[in-house]
C-alpha cells in the first residue's frame, strides 16, 4: 500500500478549477516533488492532503485514511510545513515547539528530551531560548521543519520549504531535509517551483500546470524523455531566411524552437552540433552573437510537456551550463 | 482539555512577551476616565453677565447687591455693568459675555406696588451647558429676591424636601463604571479581534489547523486566552480606578469580589461577541474599521456617560441589546451603591446568557478549514 493514494482528486473555487482530476501515488520512504509554477494548483493539492480545504470531487488516503472521511486520523499521522511561516515570532523556538507538542499530545515525559533533539537535528540548539523574530529567514523555516517533526510522524508535507530564502539558506535546508530524511522512516510529499529543488531532493516529481498533472517519473526519466541530451542556444546576427532549414538539417539535431534571432537546438551530440554550427554560421556569413550549451534540465522538461518556460521560476539555478564560445 | 490549556499557554506566554495589549488596553480608559471624568463634572465658574440697569432705583441695587453676592463666593458668574443696552447686546453676540440681564425702567416701582415686576435675561443658547446654568443661578436668584420679606408663621404652601441616600457621586466616580467595562471592550477588540485576524492572515492558524485539534478545542482555546487578558485588564483598571475616582470603602473585600464576578461575565460576554464578529473575517483592515463604530455604538448608548432615559427611542432599544448597558448599570450598583448581588443579579444573567449565545453561534460558524 502507498502511503499516498489520490485518485481524480479535483477542486473547484466557483466557476476556477485550481486541480483537475489529478492522480498518483506516494510509496512509503520516497521524496516525491509537486513540480510547477506559482499558481498551477500544487497548495490547493497539498492542502487537500493536509485536510486544511475539502476537495470538490474524487479521493485521497494518507497513510490509508480518507482526508474527508478521517481527517484527524489523518492529521495525527502527517506533520505539515505550510508555505507561510507560521511558527509564532514573540515566543522562542522551544517554546513553539513546546506547545505544538501539547497540541500533538506528545506525552510530558517525552518532550523536553524531543525538543532538544529536534533543536539539535536542525541545528538551532543554540537559539532554541531566542524569541523567533530574531532568527534569520532560514533559521526560521528549519525551526518550523523541527515543528513538523515534534510528534514523529510518518509522512512530512513541505510547500515550497525554500520559497523566500538566499541561496546559502536554500541549500542548509536542502541539507537538513536530506538528513532527517536519513534519521527517520519518513515520506515526503513536497511542492516546490525551483527545478534544482526537485532535481537534487526528489526521488520522483510530478509536472503540475493548469490545475493538470501533466508527467510524473524520476527526474533521471523525465531529463532522458526529451529529445536531445544538449542544449544548444544560439544568437544570431542578421541570417537568410533558409538558415533555420540548415540549423535543423546539421548532425546531432533533433528540434530547433526559434525566436527572432535565438535558436534553442536539442542535440544528441552537442559538441559535433556546435562545431558544425560555427562552421555553417562562417560559410553563410552570419555573424554568433551568443553561444551556450547546457545538458537537460527540469526546465527543459517543463518546456517540452507544456510548451512553455516555467512561469515565475527565474530564480531558477544551477543549471550545468558551460559557455565554451562566444564571438563578438 | 491539554490542547485547550496548550493554545492558552501560547496566548499567555505571547502577552507576557509583549504587554503592550494591556497597556493600550488601560491607558486608553484611564484618560478618558481622568479626563472626562473632571472634564464633565465641575461646576462652571467665572461666567459673565452684562447686566443693564435701566431703574437705578432702591429694589434693583438690592439684586445687583444678589449678583454680587454670587461672584463673591459661588464665582458662577461676574457682573459686567452696562449703560447701554445695545452694546451689551453687541457684547453677547461677540462672545465676550455669556448673557445680559436687563432690569427695565420702573422696575422698583413695580416691585413696590406688586405690578407684574420683570427682569429679563437674554443668553446665548449655542452652548447648552452655559445657558443651563445661568438660567438655573439666576433663577434661584430672581426667587431668592422676591422671598427677601418675612416668612409667615404658618407655611401655606407646598414644599419639597430632597433627601439624598447616597453621599455626593462626582461625575469621576460615575464615569468610572463605563472605564472598567470600555478596558475590556478594548483588550477583546485588540486580542480577540485585531490579533485574531493578524494571526489568521500571518497564517499562525493554518498551524493550528493541521495539527489534531478539535474545533471545539480551538475556539475555547482561543476565547479562554482572550478572556484571561480582559479579565487582567478590568482587574487592573477597577484597583487604579477606585483611587483615582475616589470611591469610599472601595476596597472592601465583598464589593471587590463582586465587581471580579462582573468583570468575569463582562470579559465573557465581549469575547464571545467579538469572537462571533470575526469567526468568518479574513481581512486585517475590518477589526480595525469597527473599532470606533462598535465602540461608539455600545459604549454610548450604554449609559456609561449620559442616562439611557434621556435617550430616543432607537437609541434606548440599542441599549436594551448592548452588553454594556448591564455590565455598566452592575459596576455603578457596586461601586455608587454598594449593593450586594441581588442588585446585580439580572445583569449577570443576561451577560451570561448572552456569552452563551455568541459562543454558540460562533461554534457553528466556525470553519474548520482554510
Amino acid at each position: 500500500m502507498s502511503d499516498i493514494e489520490v485518485e481524480n482528486i479535483t477542486k473547484k473555487f466557483g466557476a476556477f478549477t485550481a486541480v483537475d482530476a489529478v492522480s498518483f501515488n506516494v510509496a512509503h520512504g520516497e521524496i516525491f516533488g509537486l513540480l510547477g509554477p506559482n499558481g498551477a494548483g500544487k497548495s490547493t493539492l497539498i492542502r487537500m492532503l493536509t485536510t486544511l480545504i475539502e476537495p470538490t470531487s474524487g479521493t485521497a488516503r494518507v497513510n490509508g485514511y480518507d482526508v474527508r472521511e478521517s481527517p484527524n486520523e489523518v492529521r495525527e499521522c502527517i506533520g505539515v510545513i505550510p508555505q507561510a511561516m507560521t511558527s509564532d515570532l514573540e515566543l522562542s523556538a522551544r517554546e513553539n515547539l513546546l506547545i505544538f507538542a501539547k497540541l500533538y499530545g506528545v506525552p510530558r515525559e517525552r518532550r523536553k528530551h524531543m525538543i532538544q533533539d529536534l533543536l539539535e537535528a536542525v541545528e538551532l540548539a543554540d537559539w532554541g531560548d531566542h524569541p523567533v523574530k530574531n532568527l534569520s529567514g532560514g533559521m526560521r523555516r528549519r525551526l518550523e521543519i523541527a515543528r513538523g517533526l515534534v510528534h514523529e510522524p510518518k509522512i512530512f508535507f513541505l510547500d515550497e520549504p525554500t520559497t523566500g530564502l538566499d541561496p546559502v539558506s536554500r541549500v542548509a535546508v536542502w541539507e537538513m531535509l536530506v538528513k532527517l530524511k536519513g534519521q527517520r522512516d519518513l515520506t515526503i510529499l513536497m511542492t516546490t517551483h525551483y527545478m534544482d529543488e526537485a532535481d537534487r531532493l526528489c526521488d520522483r516529481i510530478a509536472i503540475v500546470d493548469h490545475g493538470k498533472l501533466v508527467v510524473l517519473d524520476s527526474p533521471l526519466k523525465l531529463k532522458a524523455s526529451v529529445p536531445g541530451n544538449t542544449v544548444v542556444e544560439v544568437s544570431f546576427g542578421p541570417a537568410p531566411e533558409s538558415w533555420a532549414g540548415t540549423v535543423k538539417s546539421l548532425p546531432g539535431v533533433e528540434d530547433v524552437t526559434a525566436q527572432d534571432h535565438v535558436f534553442r537546438i536539442a542535440s544528441n551530440n552537442g559538441p559535433v552540433t556546435t562545431t558544425q554550427l560555427l562552421e555553417a554560421a562562417q560559410r553563410a556569413g552570419v555573424t554568433v552573437a551568443s553561444l551556450s550549451v547546457q545538458s537537460t534540465t527540469l526546465d527543459d522538461v517543463f518546456v517540452h510537456y507544456t510548451g512553455s518556460q516555467l512561469r515565475d521560476a527565474v530564480q531558477s539555478t544551477g543549471y550545468d551550463v558551460s559557455v565554451f564560445y562566444q564571438k563578438r | 482539555m491539554n490542547r485547550i490549556l496548550a493554545l492558552v499557554e501560547r496566548d499567555l506566554r505571547r502577552f507576557r512577551r509583549s504587554p503592550t495589549l494591556i497597556i493600550v488596553s488601560l491607558i486608553f480608559p484611564i484618560v478618558q476616565l481622568v479626563v472626562l471624568g473632571y472634564a464633565f463634572g465641575g461646576k462652571l465658574r467665572d461666567l459673565r453677565v452684562g447686566v443693564v440697569d435701566q431703574d437705578h432705583a432702591i429694589q434693583a441695587v438690592k439684586l445687583r447687591e444678589l449678583f454680587n453676592a454670587i461672584h463673591a463666593n459661588a464665582r458662577t458668574f461676574e457682573t459686567v455693568e452696562y449703560t447701554d443696552r445695545q452694546q451689551a447686546l453687541r457684547d453677547l453676540r461677540d462672545g465676550r459675555i455669556n448673557g445680559v440681564l436687563n432690569i427695565p425702567p420702573e422696575f422698583s416701582r413695580r416691585v413696590l406696588a406688586k405690578d407684574d415686576p420683570q427682569v429679563a435675561l437674554v443668553e446665548d443658547n449655542t452652548d447648552n451647558f452655559v445657558s443651563a446654568t445661568l438660567e438655573g443661578a439666576i433663577t434661584g436668584l430672581v426667587a431668592d429676591f422676591d422671598q427677601a420679606k418675612p416668612a409667615s408663621r404658618v407655611p401655606t404652601q407646598a414644599t419639597l424636601s430632597v433627601v439624598e441616600i447616597y453621599p455626593y457621586v462626582p461625575y469621576v466616580q460615575y464615569f468610572l463604571a463605563g472605564s472598567i467595562v470600555m478596558s475590556i471592550f478594548i483588550t477583546a477588540m485588540i486580542g480577540g479581534g485585531i490579533i485574531f485576524i493578524d494571526d489568521k492572515a500571518r497564517g499562525l492558524h493554518e498551524g493550528y489547523l493541521v495539527t489534531p485539534v478539535t474545533k471545539f478545542e480551538l475556539i475555547m482555546g482561543f476565547n479562554l486566552g482572550g478572556v484571561i487578558k480582559a479579565v487582567l485588564a478590568g482587574t487592573v483598571l477597577m484597583l487604579v480606578g477606585i483611587p483615582i475616582a475616589g470611591i469610599p470603602h472601595g476596597f472592601a473585600p465583598g464589593r471587590l469580589g463582586l465587581m471580579f464576578l462582573m468583570i468575569v461575565a463582562t470579559s465573557l460576554a465581549l469575547i464571545s461577541m467579538m469572537f462571533l464578529l470575526m469567526v468568518r473575517v479574513s481581512d486585517p483592515l475590518v477589526p480595525r474599521s469597527i473599532f470606533g463604530v462598535l465602540n461608539t455604538l455600545l459604549f454610548f448608548p450604554s449609559g456609561a456617560v449620559y442616562p439611557p432615559s434621556g435617550f430616543p427611542g432607537w437609541m434606548k432599544a440599542i441599549a436594551v441589546a448592548d452588553p454594556f448597558t448591564y455590565a455598566v448599570h452592575a459596576f455603578k450598583s457596586l461601586l455608587l451603591k454598594g449593593t450586594g448581588i441581588t442588585a446585580i443579579s439580572g445583569d449577570l444573567t443576561f451577560l451570561l446568557i448572552f456569552a452563551t449565545v455568541m459562543m454558540t453561534a460562533a461554534t457553528l460558524l466556525f470553519r474548520r478549514t482554510l
